[in-house]
């Protein structure tokens, strides 16, 4: 009699710990670092396309955006592919628009032959042009309207 | 007798020439044909299974300076990761397909094993970088001497639909194929990083190939063939 108790004990009490294991398993104890349960689908973040057709600046001084694709150029330290076709040496070879001039002076107001080294990375100032949402919510208008 | 006397017996190679050509004397003609063919068959069977072992990507990337370079340049190229999975490997590119041309790259690359095992010329990193411009030029030149040979396996302008491409695309194979352009004449560095200066370099390059006459010289004519040919038919 005696050894029955304690076995219904001993079982009361493991089967108390295990529903309380899958309680913590189904709560929201847990996250992942994809910030869902790991059986929610959440999808990919979605594609924009490069949209196309040259498009007008909004300010004056805007850089141009880049009616094209550019993902797969390379452009670092050692080489820069846009320059294969926008190059002075090149645009009319490539029949692609030329460099504005202004890329080509130093910061000590040198001309050269060559791409300013300040002017090198086109990205940081030209982007491809894509419908995409903005990313910071804003009230922004162009100069012209 | 000179024969007769033993002080005057063929030297051991001599002797062997010799027996290599004496006819059989106790082997059946039937025998000697069929372990000739099962020995050819054995022979080319485990030449050419060798030969493909060389010829893949898991054995390019066996070297250090493949795995650790080109090939991890390589990931998330377009030649590697796109959307339909079709790849193109080191050897797709980089081996001729044809058996003349595939064994004489074999053969020149026994230079590379040179580099490998005894010089190390692109050991490290660094040394890599050192030599990239010459080692891309070579791709360069070699590619450029075949009209893209190797581009050319699986792309070919006769089933390109221009009007899927991008419009710059298409306007510039439409250029291409007027102009007798070649697939690396726009399309250097897909797979790999470029090094400093290598536009001028690959016009060197074609000015070498131009001056030994290995490639006609390149004159745009502005479309001309394409419109006589055009008004020849019309």
């Amino acid at each position: 009699m005696k050894n029955a108790i304690l076995f219904s004990a001993i079982a009361a009490a493991s089967l108390g710990l295990a529903a309380s294991f899958a309680v913590a398993q189904s709560a929201d104890t847990v996250t992942s670092l994809r910030g869902a349960q790991p059986d929610q689908d959440i999808g990919l973040a979605p594609v924009y396309h490069q949209e196309e057709g040259r498009q007008d600046r909004n300010y004056r001084q805007q850089p141009p955006i880049i009616p094209h694709t550019i993902d797969k150029y390379q452009i670092d330290v050692k080489a820069n592919e846009c320059l294969a076709c926008h190059d002075w040496k090149n645009a009319a070879e490539r029949g692609a628009p030329t460099l504005s001039m202004t890329h080509y002076v130093s910061r000590d107001g040198v001309q050269t032959d060559d791409v300013a080294p300040r002017r090198w990375f086109c990205n940081q100032c030209h982007v491809p042009q894509v419908n995409a949402p903005e990313l910071v919510q804003n009230t922004f208008q162009g100069s012209d309207n | 007798m000179s024969n007769s006397n033993p002080s005057a017996r063929p030297g051991l190679i001599r002797r062997m020439w010799r027996f290599f050509w004496s006819p059989t004397g106790a082997v059946s003609l039937g025998v000697l044909l069929i372990v000739g063919f099962v020995a050819g068959i054995l022979f080319w069977g485990g030449f050419h299974t060798a030969l493909e072992m060389t010829n893949s990507e898991k054995f390019c990337t066996t070297c250090h300076e493949m795995r650790d370079n080109v090939y991890a340049e390589y990931q998330g190229s377009v030649h590697q990761n796109n959307s339909s999975g079709v790849r193109a490997t080191c050897p797709d590119c980089h081996v001729p397909k044809d058996w003349g041309p595939k064994m004489i790259r074999k053969i020149k690359a026994s230079k590379e094993l040179y580099g490998h095992f005894i010089t190390k010329s692109i050991w490290t990193r660094e040394k890599f970088e050192e030599n990239r411009l010459h080692l891309a030029s070579n791709e360069w030149e070699r590619m450029k001497r075949t009209d893209s040979k190797e581009c050319r396996n699986c792309h070919s302008f006769e089933f390109m639909d221009f009007t899927m491409q991008e419009n710059r695309a298409a306007s510039n194979h439409q250029k291409a194929l007027d102009e007798g352009k070649t697939c690396i004449d726009c399309h250097q560095g897909i797979a790999h990083e470029l090094p400093a200066g290598y536009l001028d370099t690959y016009r060197d390059v074609v000015k070498k190939l131009e001056a030994e006459g290995a490639i006609p010289p390149q004159t745009p004519n502005n479309g001309k063939d394409v419109a006589a040919y055009l008004e020849k038919t019309n």
